[in-house]
């Protein structure tokens, strides 16, 4: 699980990054969508990865802390993810806009000279 | 309900909160009502946070005034920390805010929908940022800023505006995803996320968790040195702020700042090996930021480009002197942020005022026929002689002048005195007895003498262009209330030299709290609970 969760991290940051370097207003959208991603399962794995264990404790039994996995890293993610979708939603706007008065998707509004 | 002055806390957060969030419900057609609402916000912030600065510096009881969000004990309360840092700086922004906003009423309030509400909202960010004690709030506080600045950078809108937006939007973003992955590192590592237990069990960590922490804090680093515009991370700052409408550039000179705060908090409360976080990176980044900003200014064709480049100075010479982390370097620096924001802050306003009745490319040309030295070919046209010098331009001129002063770092405005206080304390005679780092202090004297001479060089270049032999002869048609802010920041400035006695008691004690960690761990892990609370049932 714990290569598994590595792997995907990765996969997710590197094809991020490259779009995230792309000159298309979309590819960087998108690479900024995967690395996210990868940030959320990032938040989510420093929480130590445990399986069949709930991050709500049970408040009618004395709670051992052993049962329950760490519910913080869960708040953060959701949290990030609310906001990286908010922004991402932004720049969907902007670049819309920019496609609108420079007339290309290029990130730099207008194309670059070959 | 009795009123609790402990509240006053979380106040600088609350009133631009429900102030934007009120004017969200009235159309952008009632301006009048908006710009009330906004100049009450403003001047309420003013006063909580000079009552803050009051108690936090006068009343000896405490460092820190300590606010746990639903009065949960210490270490598990989300809180709110006002120290001398965070009311100094709080002080700043609202002291900056009042002049952008009245400046934005004439015209740029008009330029736009929501401008109001996003300012407020800008406002809750910033405060949120400089009074939070938890680094996860320390974020989302920096995400309400950054999405207030993307709403206010794109203001007016044009295609200048929208280029680089997109630009400052993706770097910022970028910044924001790296900002995570360091709190996530630092998290793992020592399990919280309340700044002052990290700092306690950081010294404690054996193992993995050593390094982890590290590189969690050299990639909060670096998210915070992002916002601070160091070089070689701060290429979009100056394209971004030249293109923003004037009080949104001003009031956007605050916002590096909030950077330059962050990396100053987080540094000292987590000291590696003895010295500040990353000291030594921090000094070099930033004198590589002050050599780019002093050929920046140099070389920027226009004034607002130059201004740009003026924050990148400020930032580069705060960082180059944070490096060197000693108390007197820093309260020196404190002094130095104080001055800086606010002259930069006002010429961008003088710079808008100025350029606005001219054609951009005047400017260009203007530069290019002094670098290939041909004869001004308006030179023969006698048609000026006589020309009443306008008011507006002779005020505009002084204005511009003492700036200038400021800027440079010459007597006897704060420019002179707080440059005069790094100085002091950096090649002084108390720093003789201290061995070690005297590389560094020459390198950092020297760049803040020769970062004087470039200023003084561009800023006596824009100057004679603009008010002695303009290419074209203008008046700047300029209202009061377009005027007023000007003369009110330079009247602060004024006043900073006239009780630079008292601001320098006021930073240096700010200082000795930064460089003495236990303080603030003692305040914020000591913090008492506000009775009656209901005691925990086994």
């Amino acid at each position: 699980m714990e290569l598994l969760i590595a792997l995907a991290i990765g996969t997710l940051t590197g094809s991020g990054v490259w779009l995230l370097l792309r000159p298309r207003t979309y590819q960087v959208v998108i690479g900024l969508a995967l690395l996210s991603y990868a940030v959320n399962l990032f938040i989510f794995s420093m929480g130590r990865l445990r399986v069949n264990a709930p991050p709500v404790l049970d408040g009618s039994m004395p709670v051992d802390p052993a049962a329950y996995t760490d519910p913080l890293p869960q708040a953060l993610v959701l949290t990030a993810i609310v906001i990286g979708f908010a922004t991402t939603a932004l720049f969907l706007v902007v670049l819309i806009v920019s496609r609108g008065l420079t007339g290309t998707d290029h990130v730099d509004g207008r194309e670059s000279d070959r | 309900m009795n009123f609790d002055p402990h509240h006053l806390v979380i106040a600088p957060i609350l009133i631009p909160l429900v102030a934007g969030a009120l004017m969200l419900f009235f159309d952008d057609r009632e301006r009048r009502l908006k710009t009330t609402i906004a100049l009450l916000s403003s001047l309420a912030l003013f006063a909580v946070a000079v009552v803050l600065l009051q108690r936090v510096h006068v009343g000896n009881d405490a460092v820190a005034l300590v606010y746990l969000l639903g009065n949960w004990p210490a270490p598990i309360s989300i809180n709110l920390v006002a120290d001398r840092l965070s009311a100094l700086m709080l002080v700043l922004t609202a002291i900056l805010a009042i002049p952008a906003l009245v400046f934005a009423v004439e015209r740029w309030a008009k330029a736009g929908p929501h401008f109001h509400s996003l300012f407020q909202f800008l406002l809750v960010g910033l405060n949120g940022a400089f009074l939070t004690g938890d680094l996860f709030n320390l974020f989302v506080f920096f995400e309400v800023m950054l999405a207030a600045s993307y709403g206010l950078v794109l203001h007016g809108s044009g295609s200048a505006r929208v280029k680089s937006g997109l630009h400052y939007i993706a770097v910022n973003l970028v910044a924001s995803l790296i900002f995570l992955i360091g709190i996530a590192l630092v998290f793992g590592a020592t399990g919280s996320l309340n700044m002052a237990e990290i700092a306690l069990r950081a010294a404690t960590l054996e193992g993995f968790a050593e390094p982890a922490l590290h590189v969690g804090l050299a990639m909060l680093s670096l998210a915070f040195l992002v916002k601070a515009g160091m070089w070689p991370l701060g290429f979009w700052l100056v394209p971004a702020y030249s293109a923003a409408a004037a009080p949104v550039a001003a009031t956007f000179a605050m916002l590096s700042k909030v950077g330059i705060y962050a990396l100053l908090r987080l540094a000292l409360l987590v000291p590696a090996s003895g010295e500040a976080f990353g000291a030594m990176l921090i000094f070099i980044g930033g004198s590589f930021t002050l050599v780019f900003a002093s050929i920046g200014v140099l070389a920027s064709q226009s004034m607002q480009r130059a201004s740009a480049y003026f924050v990148l100075m400020s930032s580069g010479t705060l960082l180059a002197t944070f490096g060197i982390s000693e108390p007197g370097s820093t309260a020196g620096a404190l002094f130095y942020l104080i001055s800086s924001t606010l002259a930069v802050s006002a010429l961008f306003m003088v710079v808008e005022l100025l350029e606005r009745e001219q054609d951009a490319a005047a400017d260009v040309l203007a530069v290019t026929m002094e670098a290939y030295g041909e004869a001004n070919p308006e030179d023969e046209d006698d048609a000026e002689i006589g020309q009443m010098m306008p008011g507006a331009l002779a005020i505009l001129g002084i204005g511009f002048a003492l700036l200038a002063l400021v800027l440079i770092g010459l007597p006897p405005l704060s420019g002179f005195l707080s440059k005069f206080a790094i100085l002091h304390a950096i090649i002084g005679p108390p720093s003789v007895e201290i061995a070690g780092g005297g590389t560094m202090r020459v390198i950092l004297a020297t760049l803040l003498i020769v970062s004087g001479l470039t200023a003084l060089i561009a800023l006596a270049r824009m100057g004679i262009r603009t008010f002695w032999a303009p290419v074209e002869s203008f008046a700047p048609r300029v209202t009061i209330v377009e005027t007023a802010p000007i003369l009110f920041l330079l009247a602060v400035l004024v006043a900073l030299a006239l009780q630079a006695g008292l601001v320098m008691d006021v930073v240096t004690a700010t200082a000795g709290d930064l460089h003495d960690a236990e303080r603030y761990l003692d305040a914020v892990l000591g913090a008492e609970r506000v009775p009656p609370f209901a005691e925990e049932s086994q």
